[in-house]
């Protein structure tokens, strides 16, 4: 089941569970998404249940917040995270703060969901990674699926939650097809918000991704293997709360650490993740200083072999795992 | 024989002090009809009447609520000036014809939101005064616990209180959206200033909202001052009831609170009726400067403001209209004022000696339904427990 298909049965599966949760976004209705992720809901929900709207980041985002102050549960889609830039005012200040201001007395039930982070030769404004901006602020849940059962099931929790949930989805990855248990095809199938997943077991090394990367480190896991290396995959699931508990037990057996993400290096994902490895337990057990694989620390250029050079792609991950392990 | 005398005797004093007003109550006319300026329109054939009529009983909780709205904001000033209030404290007096023309004409079940000069509403829509003072001075009996200040009071149906200049504007007409969609014929009332009427976000919002005919009335408290700049300088067009362009609009006199009151009513009819949103802009005037930060005098005359006290005043034109109609009598009016005082004086005594929230709570209500974890404080060691 390709990510885009398993979004779709998630939000289908959704909607109709529950008549107060609605999609709105541009292009979401009657073009079936710009990406093609709602096709067929508004031809089966109809103008109430999937709202086209014009291209009013800021408006529309606010209008879907204040849906959720009053008792809906909004879908809200970015056509990319990069619009959301817009309209972040309306997610950190009126939906992420809300519940604390109002010492819990008003709910935001909504969740913001589309592709993050760099496609392909899209450019400089159209390829941020948003992972660190959005898992900075308190408040917010921020999950980050790599697999179509990450895709579907933590698109099924988040709309579940009855907090704001930013879903930062990957464009690249929207074609890919997995494989899903029978299990993850239930309707009821959520993956738990706040809790990684152990993608491969390893001894030697500890490599912490979430979304596109998760699947360049697996690969870089099996050429290593064959030199030796065992490494061990986590796929964090979630950026906000963060699951450093699995992290650290993890350092703790393989005494290495390696992140991996899509983001720039200052103040990332990857940077969040050394800070609190250093804080706790798991510092002790550390053989050699834990190491960030990350975008290139420059705007996204167009040609192909610069924008290439700009993402983390499997030889950096592998390059970075042998410095570790001074091999 | 002389006990029945002194029992009778004790009984007239008593009652002879409680009621004053009943006793003439019998003198009072019930209600009367009183002349109100007409509406300017905008892409409307019809506006509200000219006319309201007001019984007794709607002007005397007119006037107490107006009038408990002015001196909880003054009890306010003083307790900033004493550094018992800290931060922000945007005040309202001037303005209460607005909030308590506009509660009165909508149900308890329809909603509320506006910008950071919101202690009016927040009163208005229910929440006590002991609470809103206890809630400025930051205090465990505060609306929100103290979480919240100035800026940041709810109660049901109220969104607060937003400090983002505009940002409750979008947020106003998604609470039309659910209204809508819930299909209980509930509206919502989204209200901004006339220095937030030229935030993007707002042109936005008049566009979906008409596209979608939610059932918002957007409303306009022109108060001719955004923070330091007069609208003159801010607004290329001061016709605030226009600048919704294809939405209709109104423009009302927002010192008169029952010129408020037919407006709204007439506004929420439109709405209910299912005819998208309309656009009021209330004229109307504040006191104080934008917020306590401002003496309010560097951009405006002492006379204008003084011009506006003695011409415009909503409790004194409330006032003027009761007595001058036989509604009620000056010693009636002034028992209220006394008991509004004591109401105040109570609560500022409340706000001020309720022990400020316990450390615990600094950690609670980051999210809403959500099993008990742990959250960072300024170092790694220091750790807070939040509950939802």
């Amino acid at each position: 089941v390709t990510v885009r298909d398993a979004l779709n049965q998630a939000l289908d599966e959704e909607l109709e569970r529950d008549e107060r949760v609605f999609l709105l976004g541009e292009e979401v209705a009657q073009y079936d998404g710009a990406y093609k992720i709602s096709r067929g809901l508004w031809k089966k929900y109809g103008d109430k249940r999937v709202i086209d709207t014009p291209i009013s980041e800021m408006g529309f985002t606010g209008i879907a917040v204040g849906a959720a102050m009053a008792g809906l549960r909004p879908v809200c889609e970015f056509m990319t995270f990069n619009f959301s830039m817009q309209a972040i005012d309306q997610v950190i200040n009126s939906a992420a703060k809300t519940c604390y201001m109002s010492a819990g007395s008003i709910a935001v039930p909504i969740v913001f969901r589309g592709p993050n982070g760099a496609s392909a030769g899209v450019a400089a404004q159209h390829s941020q990674c948003f992972a660190a901006w959005y898992g900075h602020c308190p408040g917010l849940k921020v999950v980050s699926p790599w697999s179509s059962e990450d895709a579907k099931g933590l698109l099924k929790a988040s709309i579940r939650d009855d907090n704001p949930v930013v879903m930062l989805e990957n464009e690249l990855l929207y074609g890919v097809p997995f494989e899903m248990s029978e299990q993850a095809q239930s309707k009821d199938f959520v993956v738990p918000i706040g809790k990684a997943k152990i993608e491969r077991q390893g001894t030697h090394v500890t490599l912490v991704s979430h979304s596109r990367p998760v699947g360049h480190c697996l690969e870089a896991a099996a050429v290593l293997a064959k030199e030796g290396v065992e490494c061990e995959v986590i796929n964090l699931r979630t950026i906000r709360p963060m699951d450093i508990e699995t992290v650290e037990a993890s350092v703790v057996k393989t005494n290495h650490l390696v992140t991996v993400e899509g983001g720039w290096p200052q103040f990332g994902v990857g940077a969040e993740i050394c800070a609190r490895i250093m804080e706790g337990s798991a510092f002790n057990y550390l053989d050699a200083p834990a190491v960030r694989v990350t975008g290139a620390d420059v705007p996204m250029p167009y040609a192909k072999i610069l924008e290439d050079n700009c993402i983390p792609q499997v030889k950096d991950i592998i390059f970075a795992v042998k410095k570790t392990l001074n091999i | 024989m002389l006990l029945m005398f002194w029992f009778c005797l004790f009984f007239f004093f008593k009652a002879s002090r409680v009621v004053v007003a009943s006793r003439n109550y019998a003198d009072f006319a019930s209600e009367a009809t009183f002349e109100i300026k007409k509406c300017d329109l905008h892409r409307l054939e019809e506006g509200p009447s000219t006319t309201a009529v007001m019984t007794r009983e709607e002007g005397l909780h007119y006037y107490k609520t107006m009038q408990t709205i002015r001196r909880m904001e003054l009890k306010s000033d003083q307790l900033y000036k004493q550094k018992i209030i800290r931060g922000f404290c945007h005040l309202y007096d001037g303005q209460e014809a607005c909030c308590v023309g506009l509660e009165v004409a909508i149900k308890p079940t329809d909603h509320v939101i506006t910008a950071y000069r919101a202690h009016g509403f927040t009163y208005a829509r229910g929440v006590p005064v002991r609470e809103i003072l206890a809630e400025l001075t930051g205090r465990k009996g505060g609306c929100v616990k103290g979480k919240g200040g100035s800026m940041h009071m709810y109660t049901k149906n109220f969104y607060g209180g937003n400090g983002i200049v505009g940002a409750q504007v979008p947020l106003g007409a998604g609470i039309a959206l659910a209204c809508k969609y819930f299909g209980k014929n509930e509206i919502c009332l989204t209200l901004y200033g006339d220095g937030a009427a030229n935030q993007g976000q707002i042109f936005e919002t008049y566009n979906m909202a008409a596209l979608w005919k939610l059932p918002c009335i957007f409303i306009c408290e022109n108060n001719r001052y955004g923070m330091g700049t007069s609208v003159e300088r801010a607004a290329a067009s001061t016709d605030y009831y226009k600048r919704g362009d294809f939405i209709p609009g109104l423009r009302v006199d927002g010192m008169d609170v029952l010129c408020v009151r037919e407006a709204a009513k007439f506004a929420a009819d439109y709405c209910r009726a299912g005819k998208g949103p309309i656009l009021m802009e209330l004229q109307t005037y504040r006191y104080h400067g934008h917020s306590m930060s401002d003496p309010g005098i560097s951009y405006r005359t002492r006379e204008e403001i003084q011009e506006v006290r003695s011409k415009s005043d909503p409790i004194t034109l409330l006032k003027d209209r009761m007595v001058n109609n036989n509604l009620a009598s000056i010693e009636e009016l002034k028992e209220i004022d006394v008991a509004v005082r004591k109401e105040i004086e109570e609560a500022a005594q409340f706000a001020t000696t309720d022990p400020e929230p316990p450390l615990e709570e600094l950690g609670n209500h980051i999210y809403f339904n959500e099993p008990p974890f742990e959250v960072r404080g300024p170092n790694q060691w220091i750790r807070y427990k939040s509950v939802s």
